[in-house]
């Protein structure tokens, strides 16, 4: 089991036992989950908004300033402006996560659907070669390919997508098996439509809908993982405005200076917080839909 | 035996992919300026000048005999090295599955016992938890256990209190995702008929508790299993990293980063050997904690 299918099964299991009841209006922990987002988003389109300072602007006179008024967030060991790096860094944070998770559930899609449309010697094949990459389990998959590839933010993003990829195209397969055998796609058959149009007006639409809740949840994870690579010294590198990059370079002064290591880090933790919430509340919604 | 001779095959075809000159990245990479007589010394040493097809399978054959090959970088034997470092490994995920286990059982029942509010604080506890990277929890435990309080070391010693804050790193997400998977599993059988027999066989409500709900809540937890193992050992790259701890993460993230390839594949293997081990003793596990599975 993967990552993504733990977060996948959580959801369904609240769906087989019925527990929770129809969300009539947002909830609070949903309306912060948003906000958090919207304000990631911000970050991530317009940070000169948010934050108006240049990230790489360099002040050796306020070198390590604790958080305060003017730096909200401190300074680093150049004096620049944690608030304002960490603000501008979300745009890499997030489009790495976004970028690893397209490649991560594109790749998913195109082999679960081989598997679960084609079945018997592909279904086979497919499920053979997902047998064995687990038998990468974690960050080891992303390893193999940063040993290949060398460290870089490119080969870091490409390595969390290949490493998300299978999960998602177990869960996609096994939806797609699921839905096949489903009444409705019966009911269809025996009406007389053709195969394709099956396909494409009942099967897909039926399996394509969870995925929005699978990217949701697979974005924080993927930022998670991508900043973790950063962290090792694997990812993006110093000075760039990136959390993992950040916090990497925070630990030189851990003794020193926490709030060069704990806002990065905190941002990744909100970030993951809200992506895993609203991904959840998705879920709900469209199962009451 | 398929997984691994799979695995085999992949890293040996993978390992090709990387740019560059095998002999020279063993005499020190590019900027080692080896001549050429070195050169074919140690392709000849290594049998890369052998084709492909007859490395691969010379390869296969010292991996059927567990002969890893020798480290690029430490000229050291692989498999030796790569045992060494198991054990200390080993003890960190042991005592971190333990004490995850420990924490996501106490929270599933005090906030399945707790009316609403404790449900709510419970479930939220356990996404932030479930959400905590290691790189950071790690950082976060340092600065308050050991540069604050000054009661923990920041890099871990050998002895029991070096050990305290890798595990609670690896422990406290580890918690978040089983506690997510118990919590419900528990309410269920807490309202489930075997549950109101045992009562009124007149078993006291927290040993019907302890005994027949949590074993039927942790039965999806044990299955999990397989997945813990792959966190705990990616868990381990970063822990054993941020900690200075000896071990098989740190180890890799070492060849990693200087393109050690043998020893990358030794760690593999025997990743991917104790996956498959931790997968049957997932099955064997379930089996013991659910009936139904022996019944069939």
């Amino acid at each position: 089991m993967s990552d993504l299918e733990l977060q996948a099964e959580l959801g369904l299991g609240a769906r087989r036992q019925g527990a929770s009841p129809r969300p009539r209006r947002i909830g609070v922990a949903e309306g912060l989950a948003g906000a958090v987002a919207l304000f990631l988003v911000l970050a991530a389109v317009v940070p000169q908004l948010l934050a108006p300072g240049d990230p790489l602007a360099i002040d050796p006179l306020s070198a390590f300033q604790p958080p305060s008024l003017p730096h909200w967030f401190g300074t680093d060991e150049s004096g620049r402006d944690l608030y304002t790096r960490v603000v501008h860094g979300t745009g890499n944070s997030l489009l790495i996560g976004v970028l690893a998770t397209t490649i991560g559930l594109g790749l998913g899609v195109l082999l679960g659907t081989l598997a679960g449309m084609l079945g018997g010697f592909v279904d086979f094949t497919v499920n053979r070669v997902l047998e064995v990459l687990f038998a990468f389990p974690g960050l080891l998959l992303a390893l193999l390919v940063i040993l290949i590839y060398g460290p870089g933010v490119a080969t870091a993003t490409i390595a969390v997508g290949l490493s998300t990829a299978p999960g998602y195209a177990r869960i996609i397969r096994a939806q797609l098996v699921s839905v096949r055998s489903s009444a409705f796609v019966e009911a269809a058959t025996v009406q007389g439509l053709t195969a394709w149009r099956i396909l494409a007006r009942h099967i897909l639409p039926n399996t394509l809908a969870p995925l929005l809740v699978l990217a949701t949840l697979g974005i924080g994870q993927a930022i998670v993982w991508a900043t973790a690579l950063s962290y090792l010294g694997l990812g993006a590198q110093p000075p760039a405005a990136e959390w993992g990059a950040m916090l990497s370079a925070g630990r030189t002064y851990i003794t020193s200076a926490w709030w060069m290591s704990f806002f990065p880090g905190l941002f990744i933790v909100l970030t993951a917080v809200a992506a895993t919430t609203l991904g959840r509340a998705i879920e709900r919604r469209m199962r009451h839909a | 035996m398929f997984v691994l001779w799979a695995v085999a095959t992949l890293t040996f075809f993978a390992v090709r992919l990387i740019p560059g000159d095998p002999a020279e990245a063993i005499l020190g990479g590019p900027g080692s300026q080896a001549s050429a007589e070195a050169l074919a010394a140690v392709r000849a040493e290594y049998g890369l000048d052998q084709p492909l097809l007859v490395q691969y399978f010379a390869q296969l054959g010292r991996l059927a005999t567990g002969d890893l090959g020798r480290s690029y970088a430490l000229k050291l034997d692989v498999g030796p090295l790569v045992l060494g470092q198991l054990g200390g490994t080993l003890v960190l995920a042991v005592l971190s599955l333990a004490l995850a286990w420990i924490i996501a059982l106490a929270l599933a029942t005090w906030s399945t016992r707790g009316g609403r509010v404790a449900a709510r604080v419970g479930s939220g506890l356990e996404i932030v938890a479930a959400s905590l990277p290691h790189f950071w929890l790690a950082t976060a435990l340092i600065v308050l256990f050991s540069i604050w309080l000054g009661v923990l070391p920041p890099i871990s010693t050998p002895g029991l209190a070096g050990l305290v804050l890798p595990v609670l790193t690896l422990a406290v997400p580890l918690a978040g995702f089983l506690g997510q998977v118990i919590r419900e599993p528990l309410l269920t059988a807490l309202e489930s008929p075997f549950v109101l027999s045992a009562l009124a066989r007149g078993e006291s409500a927290r040993g019907v508790r302890w005994i027949h709900a949590i074993r039927h809540a942790s039965i999806p937890a044990i299955s999990l299993s397989g997945w813990a193992f792959g966190s705990l050992i990616s868990g381990a790259v970063v822990v054993e990293t941020v900690f200075a701890r000896p071990g098989l993460g740190r180890t890799l993230l070492n060849a990693v980063t200087v393109r050690d390839v043998p020893v990358v594949i030794g760690v593999v293997m025997l990743v991917a050997v104790a996956y498959i081990l931790m997968t049957l003793l997932t099955d064997l596990a379930t089996r013991v904690a659910d009936p139904r599975v022996r019944a069939r």
